[in-house]
């Protein structure tokens, strides 16, 4: 346990870094209720937008620099407004009914399953040794030269891991985006049959 | 230097928690998709909190994946939504209820 402690307790927190956690936090809890709770689609999504953000600045306070623009660009600049083109396109930018419960019961039941899974994972993290693991492992997150010519520093880091340990991995995921793609427009071109049965259709029709 | 991590682990369990919740009670597809990326975000962030506690870069390594595999997941979820709304006209997964019998 004593690394436990050392890592819990290392540096005393000064009061600027408690103002952004909490700030952060406040502004992640309230995204996240109202991603939840909002009855329009769109306001979902800007709360999910203000989640986003409160992570990003988390990210940065714990020396991700690079992860949180990349959090900033791929999520709240590509994947949400990917969703709100999905829900301007099909047109359901409407407030829904979310008074009306369709299964008897499952509210109460979702709320009790959450708050034990909730329960059970902060009572692991207080009792188990949850950071037993070797220190820096697969590599230091600041550099271990900092010269004029070196690269030093998270980002330099991180993509030094990416091209040596995680290089399968980077390629993996290349080939899972490239798969993506190709899935959503087989998903979203219309089908060529049905183009055929109606024009068929309207010919067959014509003669009669 | 920050907080001790404790703090940070247990906002992502609570971001987690709240995503489950919304995952399990909400009806629209397209709100359960953002509920999915919220529980993605709360992992996220105990990857990062992890990898500060222990120096190492490899949390940060697993959490640029993570961002792809979410972009890949959404592209493809919203594809299905789009496909699915052509033919029913709904995006409330209890309307998609052909296969009851």
């Amino acid at each position: 346990m004593p690394h436990v402690a050392l890592l819990l307790a290392s540096t005393r927190p000064t009061w600027p870094d408690v103002l952004v956690f909490a700030a952060s936090a406040a502004v992640i809890l309230v995204g996240s209720i109202g991603v939840v709770t909002a009855r329009n689609p769109v306001h979902a999504a800007l709360s999910l937008v203000m989640t986003l953000f409160g992570v990003a600045v988390l990210f940065i306070e714990q020396e991700a620099d690079f992860l949180a623009a990349v959090q900033i660009i791929v999520y709240a600049g590509a994947i949400v407004v990917l969703f709100l083109f999905v829900i301007m396109f099909l047109g359901v930018d409407r407030a829904e009914d979310v008074t009306t419960e369709p299964l008897t019961g499952q509210r109460p039941l979702a709320f009790i399953a959450s708050l034990i899974t909730l329960a059970g994972v902060l009572a692991m993290a207080a009792t188990a040794h949850w950071v037993t693991g070797a220190r820096q492992v697969v590599g230091p997150i600041q550099g271990h030269v900092a010269g004029p010519n070196s690269p030093a520093g998270e980002p330099a880091q991180l993509g030094k891991q990416l091209f040596t340990t995680y290089l399968f991995a980077f390629e993996a995921t290349a080939a899972l985006l490239v798969i993506a793609v190709v899935g959503a427009v087989v998903l979203a071109r219309r089908p060529p049959s049905l183009h055929a049965d109606q024009e068929d259709g309207s010919e067959s029709e014509l003669p009669a | 230097m920050s907080l001790s991590g404790a703090w940070y682990l247990g906002l992502a369990a609570i971001v987690f928690t709240i995503g489950a919740i919304g995952l399990l009670v909400r009806r629209n597809v397209l709100i359960m998709f953002m509920c999915i990326e919220l529980m993605l975000n709360a992992a996220n962030l105990t990857f990062v909190t992890f990898a500060r506690m222990l120096g190492d870069i490899g949390g940060q390594a697993i959490v640029f994946f993570v961002l792809v595999v979410a972009a890949a997941e959404v592209v493809v979820g919203l594809g299905i939504v789009v496909t699915n709304y052509r033919r029913r006209a709904t995006t409330v997964a209890d309307d998609l209820d052909s296969l009851k019998g």
